[in-house]
């Protein structure tokens, strides 16, 4: 397929060039609206962390530890969603009516760059509102469950969140009409947010069976189960192996399908 | 990478095709073509002719079914790459970034390309003086006319100083100033030795920028060659045209046959409007003005009342009626 021809052949130094100018140009322009950037990625975890860890747990309506298992969910969950958004809203709007992605598609460079560098672009975003859950935690909990020894693992299942969020948001902002983005939040958002094991951990879920398997189908409920595992060890959690092993095949099966879907959006 | 470009064929299209899927004829069917280096080259026809459609395969963003297209000895299908080095576009509908100002769209465009900073920095200021914008240069391109849109597109596209520019439509939509200053501007690109290709429906627009055109209809490649040469090859007659208030039965052009010195007749489709008029072009071998009044009585004998008398050299609308039987617009 020509989507992977373009990958295979080697990449010259002025596709390099063209591929990290429309990377700065994103950079740029998140930079110049940074506020708008920041309420975007903190208010929803921000508001969920201090309703279900703070407000709940203070009223006496959750268990005490709830919080600690919270929040690593809530990190998937800020990892996915964001990188889920930021690369399929503006990607529908550019395919469909401002049609601003033309200009980058005619640079010096093969089509899936343009793709990639939305996928990395996403990425990125992911990563630092995922991190910036940090010190809100710190901020609304008084202190977040941490180990240093499970770094790594945390690091690998934020990275592989960030990715499948962003392949998500190429798979939709390929598929979905302009005239159909209102849907995209009530049927492909809200589940993905509730199923994705966020506010509940999975092994729990046991007493619950069909919801325990509709759950298994969702690759962010993988990033929740990393992450606690990570985190949190003492509460029962999917193998990390596993988690990691399922990510790995959702981001190259959602990635295929995007890119592709990118290239018919792309060149008629 | 470099490339032994020996012929004179800056762009070169041969035996193009293009279908998509699910339509029953060929968008653009068989079409050949070449542009030399420096020339400005028109694709004059209506509205889906497949004008924008070989504009589309030439600039990388249409896939063809068959045929080649190259640009400097480039094909655009295998090496699509090399071909967007060589080329920019501007295209009928703006597609500016609104996220960067109007400055900002002509250097980040130029850093896709691999511009050096200073050189870009440098070669936007000059452009945006070229094209009056200067004093918009850190606005937002949101709100701005149909002809300030269409300078920031042509400007940014120089950016790259690419070997070929084609503009889809350039002056579509724009009000006469706007027109006559984009004009104005192509001309002067052309007199520094850039290579334009533009598609229009405007004959005037195609006869005033073009050094050779190219008569599209219904994907086809009707007729190519300079203007004046594709007029000449009709003006051994002048014409007479004439226009009545409402439509008249199939024998009356035989009737307008049988007048001294004209040697063709030819009744003419409007393409949209239909206001019952009937229209019919006489191609005459003597004076023009003398076949009016026996025309004219021609018609009052048949109760039809002459709205309209236009006497004429051909024009390439002329050319373009000749070819298909129909008006551009």
């Amino acid at each position: 397929m020509s989507a992977l021809a373009g990958l295979a052949r080697p990449v010259s130094s002025s596709q390099r060039r063209a591929f990290l100018a429309v990377l700065r140009r994103d950079l740029y322009v998140t930079w110049r609206e940074l506020p708008a950037f920041l309420a975007q990625v903190i208010l929803q975890p921000l508001f969920l962390l201090f309703v279900f860890g703070k407000v709940l747990g203070s009223l006496g309506y959750t268990q005490h530890g709830y919080a600690n298992l919270l929040f690593p969910g809530l990190v998937a969950l800020t990892a996915v969603i964001t990188g889920m958004q930021t690369l399929a809203f503006p990607l529908v709007a550019e395919f469909g009516w401002t049609r601003e992605i033309e200009d980058r598609l005619l640079a010096p460079m093969p089509t899936a760059f343009v793709a990639a560098e939305k996928v990395v672009f996403a990425t990125l975003r992911a990563l630092v509102a995922a991190l910036i859950m940090i010190p809100i935690g710190v901020l609304i909990l008084g202190s977040i469950p941490w180990r240093w020894s499970g770094l790594p693992l945390f690091v690998a299942g934020l990275l592989l969140g960030a990715l499948v969020g962003a392949g998500f948001g190429l798979v939709l902002g390929t598929l979905v009409q302009p005239q159909r983005i209102n849907l995209l939040f009530s049927l492909v958002f809200t589940p993905l947010l509730f199923t994705g094991c966020s506010q509940y951990p999975w092994p729990s879920l046991a007493r619950l069976r069909w919801f325990q398997v509709v759950t298994a189908a969702n690759p962010m409920t993988y990033v929740s189960e990393a992450l606690r595992g990570a985190l949190v060890p003492s509460v029962p959690h999917i193998q990390p192996w596993i988690c990691l092993i399922v990510l790995l095949g959702a981001i190259a099966l959602l990635m295929a399908v995007g890119i592709r879907g990118f290239y018919r959006r792309a060149i008629d | 990478m470099t490339f032994a470009v020996v012929s004179d064929r800056l762009v070169d299209v041969s035996d193009l095709v293009k279908r998509y899927p699910r339509s029953p004829a060929n968008a653009v069917d068989g079409v050949s073509f070449a542009v030399q280096p420096g020339e400005t080259f028109g694709l004059l026809g209506p509205n889906g002719a497949g004008k924008t459609t070989t504009i589309g395969v030439l600039t990388t963003r249409v896939r063809p079914t068959s045929g080649s297209a190259r640009i400097g000895g480039v094909d655009v299908v295998h090496d699509p790459v090399e071909a967007r080095r060589q080329l920019a576009v501007v295209p009928q509908r703006n597609n500016l970034d609104r996220s960067l100002s109007v400055r900002d769209n002509l250097i980040f465009h130029a850093a896709y390309h691999g511009v050096p900073p200073r050189e870009r920095e440098a070669r936007a200021d000059e452009l945006l003086a070229q094209f009056g914008l200067l004093d918009r240069a850190r606005a937002k391109p949101d709100f701005f006319s149909g002809g300030q849109t269409q300078r920031m597109m042509i400007a940014r596209a120089l950016m790259h100083a690419p070997r070929v520019l084609f503009l889809d439509e350039p002056t579509t939509g724009l009000d006469p100033a706007a027109r006559l200053f984009v004009w104005d501007r192509l001309r002067e690109l052309s007199e520094q030795g850039v290579t334009l290709l533009l598609t229009t429906h405007d004959m005037d627009e195609a006869a005033e920028l073009a050094d050779r055109v190219g008569i599209m209809d219904h994907g086809r490649l009707l007729a190519l060659d300079t203007p004046q040469a594709l007029m000449r090859s009709l003006s051994e007659e002048t014409t007479l045209e004439l226009t009545t208030d409402r439509s008249a039965d199939g024998d009356i052009l035989a009737a307008f046959a049988t007048l001294a010195g004209v040697e063709r007749v030819e009744q003419i489709q409007s393409g949209e409007e239909s206001d019952g008029a009937f229209r019919v072009r006489l191609y005459l071998s003597s004076d023009a003005a003398a076949l009016v009044a026996p025309a004219a009585s021609l018609l009052a004998h048949r109760g039809l009342a002459l709205n309209a008398v236009k006497l004429g050299a051909p024009t390439l609308e002329d050319v373009f009626i000749h070819l298909t039987g129909r008006t551009l617009r």
